[in-house]
């Protein structure tokens, strides 16, 4: 057996692709960057082909082109009233970006410190409230840091298990929070009150380290699996076919010679639900 | 009937202080840049912006024409961040009324409707409903008796929109891959103000597009004018790419007070034609 080495990027890319095993026919939607878009069309062309991917602007690409490439075959049109019709729909997976996010999975996009006068205005909440009443929701976080992970987010764009709860049936009817994908590890809401759980550490990152990067309680399984590593195939088709620049590594830098371990059994699967609600 | 050409003079003129202003496009795509630095120099001020904000709210807060903004986002797109809203918000310059993405794709729904709104899931949970105290849900008069939010019709008194192609009647076109919500808009509005690429006859507006390129009728439309070069320097496909150059030097002029005078007397300091000119040698110095 070959062994078998990749970068964190790759790692993180193959951790956010797993996010989309099981989703069928529906629009992989990446929030942008390289990780989460390659993500998005690394699991159609492995495990998930049925999955549909953009090209980032309003075309559903036939075929599946490397990042910044234009695709040369179109199967779909998504202009943005389509794309808000779909979020309500549900027929998507998103993976969100969050400047901050909570232990129940509250995020926030919108700004940092009192709303009425914010220390850090930043993008306002887009679409993430309508994204996660409505649609299965991960999140891609590239610097896991107590900064991001908070005890409580300042303004509430992405619901959380607890929000949603509280705001009753029409809101947790298609509430679908999957899994939080870091440069560190992955994390999900399989614990008995929902709060976010670590469901696996990178190859090189030790659960101390993530404990100690994360602004609030964790729930830490006894065991925790190692995040898989990236199959040969699935790093021929990122460095040959999807990512020849090697865009994933500026947005993940590597830290650096560490020892992979084996790939822990049934690492991916064992983080979040993996049908579409 | 060629009484709807207008100059970007004559529609800024019509407007008024206080009035509710939508503005098309998204974040810094085929934006009406032209009708709004018109505004920018006009001593119209107190205004309402309704708008999947881009540097069209940055430019109206840059230069205090603006009491509310109402948006779920202000971004320049490849750029995240919009420099002229953050500052406004940050120094609590203008008040927000924020909205998730969807919300306000019903809000224009209903208001172009004529419906006093719309119930919608999104929003539910989010501090949306915290920081918008005056939203209201409503509870589904069927079985499944769903509680959902009202968003309220999103009226506004002028629509300013951007299109590529329209004829001297209002008849509007885009020719790029999305229609963004412009013809929401147009239909939410009282009065709607097209700025266009080119006029075209009518007899040619099918000569560039299909049928179904025709966004905007004109009975929708009060008045057309053609300002090439009008998004800039936000998106026009398939006219223009966004001048990401220019886009960088904008954001980089508002970081500082000095560079932001030294900008504004550069570009913003005289008419659109001298804009455009303005434009027009800086890529050549470039």
């Amino acid at each position: 057996m070959t062994t078998i080495t990749a970068t964190r990027a790759e790692v993180c890319v193959v951790a956010c692709a797993e996010a989309f095993r099981g989703d069928g026919e529906i629009l992989a939607a990446g929030i942008g960057g390289a990780i989460t878009v390659l993500a998005a069309r690394l699991a159609r062309l492995t495990f998930e082909p049925d999955l549909i991917t953009h090209d980032g602007t309003c075309l559903l690409t036939g075929d599946v082109p490397p990042l910044g490439g234009t695709p040369e075959v179109v199967e779909g049109w998504l202009p943005f009233r389509d794309h808000l019709w779909l979020v309500l729909n549900g027929r998507r997976h998103v993976m969100l970006g969050a400047s901050q996010i909570d232990r129940y999975g509250n995020s926030n996009i919108s700004c940092i410190g009192d709303w009425a006068r914010p220390r850090s205005q930043l993008l306002g909440v887009r679409g993430a409230p309508g994204n996660t009443v409505c649609d299965p929701t991960s999140y891609w976080i590239p610097r896991h840091s107590p900064r991001v992970f908070v005890p409580r987010v300042d303004m509430v764009s992405g619901v959380g298990h607890d929000r949603a709860a509280e705001a009753g049936p029409s809101a947790y009817r298609h509430h679908d929070l999957r899994r939080v994908v870091t440069d560190l590890a992955v994390l999900d809401f399989d614990s008995p009150d929902h709060s976010m759980r670590l469901a696996s550490v990178h190859p090189g990152v030790t659960v101390a380290e993530v404990v100690d990067r994360t602004g609030f309680p964790l729930a830490v399984p006894d065991t925790v699996p190692q995040t898989r590593m990236p199959t040969a195939e699935e790093l021929r088709i990122l460095r040959e076919v999807l990512d020849p620049g090697s865009l994933r590594e500026r947005e993940v830098p590597d830290p650096g010679p560490s020892t992979p371990g084996a790939p822990g059994p049934d690492a991916g699967r064992r983080s979040g639900r993996e049908t579409p609600a | 009937m060629t009484g709807k050409v207008m100059t970007v003079e004559e529609v800024v003129g019509s407007l008024r202080s206080g009035m509710t202003v939508g503005i098309g496009g998204w974040g810094s795509r085929r934006k009406p840049m032209a009708l709004v630095r018109a505004i920018c120099r006009s001593p119209l001020d107190d205004l309402t912006i309704v708008s999947y904000g881009g540097a069209d709210v940055g430019l109206l807060c840059a230069h205090g024409k603006v009491r509310r903004v109402i948006a779920p986002f202000v971004t320049l797109d490849s750029i995240p961040l919009e420099p002229h809203f953050r500052i406004a918000r940050q120094s609590a310059a203008v008040d927000f009324t924020e909205y998730d993405e969807g919300m306000f794709m019903f809000g224009l729904l209903a208001a172009a409707h004529r419906l006093p709104f719309l119930p919608t899931r999104a929003g539910l949970g989010s501090d949306v409903t915290r920081v918008n105290p005056g939203l209201r849900t409503v509870r589904s008069p069927y079985p499944d008796g769903e509680e959902l939010i009202a968003v309220p019709a999103l009226t506004m008194d002028v629509a300013l929109v951007h299109l590529n192609r329209a004829d001297h009647r209002g008849n509007a076109q885009y020719l790029g891959p999305d229609p963004y919500f412009d013809d929401l808009y147009a239909k939410a509005a009282e009065r709607c103000y097209v700025s266009c690429e080119r006029l075209v006859d009518t007899a040619d507006l099918l000569k560039e597009g299909p049928v179904q390129s025709l966004l905007i009728s004109r009975s929708m439309v009060t008045g057309v004018v053609e300002t090439p070069g009008g998004a800039h320097f936000s998106s026009c496909e398939p006219d223009y790419d966004r001048d990401e150059t220019f886009q960088r030097a904008y954001v980089a002029a508002a970081s500082d007070p000095e560079a932001w005078k030294a900008f504004r007397e550069r570009y913003l300091s005289g008419d659109e034609a001298a804009y455009q000119e303005a434009v027009r040698l800086s890529r050549e110095s470039a």
